[in-house]
């Protein structure tokens, strides 16, 4: 996992003063500072590591309890107990299909989007890009209630295709925006010639611009699936049956269905249910800084 | 991520202007048909929602009236908003302006100063805290401070007592489990923003003789003003809005002692099925998004705002 050197530190390197350019008691100092730094963080470390020590303990563990405990007798159990089709295996696919869907509509729409955007001047322009900077700031969770209100009007509540539209509804302003700045980026002069050769539009975004920044598409792709991922508040409303549930909602039931909970279960079960998110943003690497400098410079 | 505009690309003119603006914006049909139903018809229909009676049974849910003001009325009459305001506030305050914003800030500079390998671990764990799922979050979160959990195993290990913290201080836990799970987002702004301090102006500053600390208040600071009014915008909208965590690990309570103003919106409008209510609570919410906002707004520097 690398996000930390994603962000290149130009700055961290050359602040510290090679010995050969400064006196000998400077960079005593430096390592001073250094090894300092290297303390707070790994204090810090340490910290945010007890609770996700217990996730990985506990699934090992057939007695797990509540602390963090080496297993007295590890083994899979667990994870047998809840390798069936109705416990992982469905939730994940739901998921798969949900969290999936969404983002492939987000992502080919907000791609589209951002092409005029990127591309041509017009008086629209900035009012529009203001409407999706301020609708990339509203909190999803105050119109929940609107929506699943509407929902019921056109009888949408419980539909993998309602909540599938509404997931990529709700993370379009911010993939336009990233998509937006990142086509910025890609010179222009590339496409004038295709343009100068009769290439429509629609031809030379897909065949010029987004090979050219197919990473940038990772970027936004991975962004969107991950938030889409973890979201639990839209299929809690929107889906009921249990045989469309994702993961996010048959997790928070795995435990409230039965009196006594099966600790070591649910862990096993949050491993798998994480284990995609973890993959795709060991994948995103050092990319994953440059969506965040995007947002740090947030303009219109 | 420089917002560089494109050069104007006025290169194929060969139709008259209307149709040519109208061919132009035609790809952002699909993105503005989805935003327009999914998100703005949402909006604008919860501003009518909150002037209604509508429910999910009762009278409400046979004849929908227009019943005024009457739902923010109750609202500020009622001691549990207001209990769900402060609440909100106080949840906010502690977990995203001061744990995740603090907390990410010390942790962005730190690994400007400390060795590749510190640097890399730390950034995985924190990272890892953030990505997972939110309802694993809230898990791992109800284990760790339960009465028998891990945190109360250090205490009794080093001869503290030991209590049931989702109990005696809910609030304070489900806070602190957002700083946990949030501090990264604040951590890679940062990162990113620090790194785009250019080496020269840091040196020139040591070169003049000014300390580490001096260099970060008349430097540092002031050259980051945008990045920290952005990232404390951005995190104060989402932690305002934070409901899965907390539903997991206290369901708002004990009692309504963890019910921030998102857990109260939902119990309103489906447990006592007060969609009209609950909706108007929803644009209170947003008010109050608003009005943080706006306040983020001013601080930052005057030639960017316009």
């Amino acid at each position: 996992m690398t996000a930390t050197d994603t962000a290149p530190h130009p700055v961290a390197t050359s602040g510290t003063p090679s010995p050969a350019r400064r006196g000998g008691g400077r960079s005593r100092r430096a390592l001073g500072v250094r090894t300092a730094s290297d303390l707070s963080l790994l204090v810090v470390t340490v910290f945010f590591c007890i609770p996700l020590l217990w996730v990985v303990l506990a699934s090992f563990d057939a007695q797990a309890s509540l602390s963090v405990a080496w297993p007295a007798e590890p083994g899979l159990a667990n994870y047998a107990a809840i390798w069936n089709a109705e416990t992982l295996f469905r939730p994940l696919l739901n998921s798969v299909v949900l969290c999936g869907g969404a983002t492939l509509v987000t992502v080919a729409t907000a791609a589209l989007a951002a092409y005029p955007l990127s591309r041509y001047r017009s008086r629209a322009k900035r009012p529009f890009l203001l409407t999706i900077i301020f609708a990339t700031g509203l909190p999803i969770t105050a119109i929940m209630i609107p929506v699943y209100a509407l929902f019921v009007q056109v009888n949408l509540v419980d539909s993998m295709g309602g909540a599938i539209l509404f997931l990529a509804a709700s993370s379009l302003p911010y993939s336009i925006f990233l998509m937006k700045n990142f086509m910025d980026d890609v010179p222009i002069q590339i496409e004038e010639s295709a343009w100068t050769e009769g290439a429509g539009m629609l031809r030379t975004l897909w065949s010029i611009v987004l090979p050219l920044m197919r990473p940038a598409t990772a970027v936004v792709t991975i962004f969107t699936f991950v938030s889409m991922w973890g979201n639990f508040f839209v299929p809690f409303m929107l889906l009921l049956s249990p045989d469309k549930l994702p993961a996010a909602v048959t997790l928070y039931t795995f435990s409230s269905q039965y009196g006594q909970v099966a600790y070591g279960q649910l862990a096993a079960f949050s491993i798998f249910y994480s284990l995609p998110v973890i993959v795709l943003y060991l994948l995103l690497g050092r990319r994953l800084g440059a969506g965040f400098a995007a947002s740090g410079g947030l303009k219109a | 991520m420089t917002t560089t505009t494109a050069p104007p690309a006025d290169v194929a003119e060969r139709r008259p202007p209307r149709t040519r603006t109208l061919a132009r914006g035609l790809p952002m049909v699909p993105a503005v048909v989805l935003l327009l139903v999914f998100m703005a018809g949402p909006v604008v229909y919860s501003v009518y929602l909150a002037f209604t009676n509508e429910a999910l049974r009762g009278e409400g849910a046979a004849v929908t009236s227009l019943v005024g003001l009457d739902n923010f009325a109750t609202a500020l009459a009622d001691p549990a908003f207001w209990n769900s305001v402060l609440l909100t506030l106080v949840f906010t305050l502690i977990s995203a302006v001061i744990g995740q914003n603090l907390l990410g800030m010390a942790l962005a500079l730190l690994m400007r100063q400390s060795t590749k390998v510190v640097r890399a671990v730390t950034g995985a764990v924190v990272i890892a805290a953030w990505i997972l799922p939110e309802v694993v979050a809230g898990y791992l979160w109800v284990t760790f401070l339960a009465e028998e959990g891990s945190l109360n195993t250090l205490l009794t290990a080093i001869g503290l007592p030991a209590q049931d913290w989702l109990v005696s201080v809910p609030i304070w836990a489900v806070a602190f489990a957002n700083i946990w799970r949030g501090t990264a987002f604040t951590m890679l702004i940062y990162t990113a923003a620090l790194a785009g301090i250019s080496p020269e102006i840091r040196e020139s500053a040591e070169m003049d003789g000014a300390g580490p600390v001096r260099r970060f208040t008349t430097i540092t600071l002031p050259l980051l003003r945008q990045s920290i009014a952005t990232n404390l915008m951005l995190i104060t909208l989402q932690t305002l809005s934070v409901f899965g965590l907390i539903w997991i690990m206290t369901a708002g309570g004990p009692a309504d002692a963890s019910q921030t103003l998102p857990l109260y919106m939902y119990e309103q409008a489906f447990s006592y099925g007060q969609l009209g209510y609950g909706t108007a609570i929803a644009l209170m919410l947003l008010l109050i998004g608003a009005l943080a906002s706006l306040a983020y707004l001013r601080l930052l520097p005057k030639e960017d705002k316009q």
